[in-house]
């Protein structure tokens, strides 16, 4: 893939994650946003969150699974940071329009419902992660640690599923979609490294015929 | 009093929401940011899925001492649209689309149990039993939401005393219409149907316990519990039963839906309280629906802000253990 090709891409991949914000805000503003203007921006950014972990997790099965796709990693580190940008929207959306920024009230929440502890674990998961994504994180980590620290992310976005499931009443399957997508993007690691184990046990067993 | 069911001339529902909100919804329509067209798409899902129908159903109201006063009621179309009504399904826009199904006519509500005078009311009876007066209450759920409604309906004493309770009757139970066929929700939801609510005799004989037959001076849209619920203003949402078919007056504290579902969290009082968190948020705040973020949260009163009118049902009562 041309390097012009790959920048026009990341253009419109910015424009793909920052529209959706520049929506949110501006229906916010207007109270266009239905009945209950807080949850839908709750709701908005903590979907967004997980979609864009599991697009984040899907990159590297789908480069196994097509070659011709290598280049698609280039896109991974952005799409990991767009999601950890929509995660601290909604840690906002938490602190300002659910708490008023009251320390105590975030502290009751916090020791008191595990959803909410579940989210915050789920953000402060994705911290560190967005705080090494440089290339001279990786330099300093070496590529090993680096590479180690960074399966934090599956831990995270498990966490958010879960964060998910217990923030809506019983009864309601919203998160199902997410779970599915999740489970087949994490599920894909295992498949895909046991058929190439499958298919190196084989070729030697080939040429012994 | 003569109720058309389905004129097809009659003015749906949605015509009668107030200009404001129309226009805002024009405006939000026309509005060219990059999702409006998938927000649209959403609005046209909404127009296509069946909406329940509204007759001409203008009632004649007198008003009452007992309404809220300096209150902006919530527009008709979020009281409308964003229901907790589990018959319907789980979703706040669930009731919106499915409570159409619900045949509100003919209607009876049977009396039972501990008094001298059984009786089965027809909701043409109901209506007009009493004068329709209109009440603007405050409205809180459990889920920590708030609205302002204009009811219209008479306090729920009116009927109690037609009826004549026993002395012995200590508590009151209502049920809600179970009819899964016209009721989606009913199959969906794992719930033990149908819907119980109970209140204490003195609960239910207070004033400000109506039986609600409209809102916004016409009557009840099928998603806020037509045709005829209790409202009880100063308790969460759950506790005022919605499209009842029986009032049962019993000897002891009848079982509810929600208590029975998680005893540990749903009391039984279900008292608005600032000081008795659900087990999965906190009750010391609220959200106003409809208005805009910035001024969304506000502060949990104590009884719902009916403090003065009802505190002293529960003199003496540690509210803490019966919450």
């Amino acid at each position: 893939m041309s390097n012009r090709v790959v920048i026009v891409l990341k253009a419109l991949v910015h424009i793909a994650c920052l529209a959706p914000i520049a929506w949110l805000i501006f229906h916010l503003i207007e109270n266009t946003l239905g009945p209950d203007p807080t949850h839908a921006a709750a709701f908005f950014t903590g979907r967004g969150t997980l979609r864009l972990l599991v697009i984040t997790l899907a990159i590297t099965p789908v480069r196994k699974l097509v070659p011709k796709l290598g280049w698609i990693i280039r896109f991974r580190r952005m799409m990991g940071l767009y999601a950890f940008f929509y995660a601290c929207l909604h840690l906002l959306t938490y602190v300002w329009l659910y708490s008023g920024f009251s320390l105590a009230a975030m502290i009751d929440d916090i020791s008191q419902r595990k959803f909410i502890t579940a989210g915050l674990a789920a953000w402060f998961l994705m911290l560190p992660l967005a705080l090494t994504s440089t290339a001279w994180s990786i330099r300093k980590l070496g590529g090993k640690n680096w590479n180690r620290l960074h399966r934090l992310v599956y831990v995270a976005a498990i966490s958010g599923v879960i964060h998910y499931w217990w923030g809506v009443k019983q009864g309601v399957r919203t998160p199902l979609t997410i779970t599915v997508a999740l489970c087949i993007v994490l599920a894909a690691r295992p498949v895909l490294a046991w058929a190439k184990r499958q298919s190196a046990a084989e070729v030697p067993a080939e040429r012994s015929i | 009093m003569l109720i058309r069911k389905s004129d097809p001339n009659a003015i749906p529902s949605s015509e009668i929401t107030p200009r404001s909100v129309y226009m805002n919804r024009r405006t939000f329509m026309a509005a060219g940011a990059l999702g409006a067209a998938a927000l649209a798409a959403d609005r046209f899902l909404l127009a296509m899925a069946p909406e329940p129908v509204q007759a001409d159903t203008k009632l004649a109201t007198v008003p009452s001492p007992l309404s809220a006063k300096g209150l902006t009621p919530t527009s008709f179309y979020d009281i409308t649209h964003y229901n907790n009504f589990y018959e319907f399904g789980p979703n706040k826009d669930d009731p919106a689309r499915y409570a159409g199904r619900l045949k509100t006519r003919p209607w009876t509500v049977e009396v039972d149990g501990l008094v001298k005078k059984k009786k089965v009311f027809d909701i043409d009876a109901l209506l007009k039993l009493r004068p329709l007066e209109d009440r603007v209450y405050r409205f809180r759920c459990v889920e920590a939401w708030s609205m302002v409604i204009p009811w219209v309906g008479y306090s729920l004493s009116e009927l109690i005393k037609q009826c004549e309770p026993l002395s012995s009757a200590k508590y009151v139970q209502f049920t809600s219409v179970d009819r899964p066929g016209q009721e989606p929700g009913i199959s969906e939801v794992n719930l033990d149907w149908p819907y119980t609510e109970g209140l204490r005799m003195d609960e239910a004989m207070h004033p400000l316990t109506m039986l609600t037959l409209g809102l916004y001076g016409q009557l009840l849209p099928n998603q806020d519990g037509a045709p005829v619920r209790v409202v009880v203003p100063w308790k969460y949402g759950f506790k005022s039963a919605k499209s009842i078919v029986k009032v049962k007056f019993v000897k002891d504290q009848p079982g509810t839906t929600w208590n029975e579902m998680a005893s540990y969290t749903y009391g039984f009082y279900s008292n608005v309280n600032p000081n008795v968190d659900h087990t999965e948020w906190s009750q010391k705040t609220q959200r106003v629906i409809g208005a805009p973020f910035w001024k969304q949260l506000e502060p949990t009163l104590m009884f719902n802000g009916y403090g003065d009118q009802v505190a002293s049902l529960y003199k003496g009562m540690d509210l803490n253990k019966y919450f």
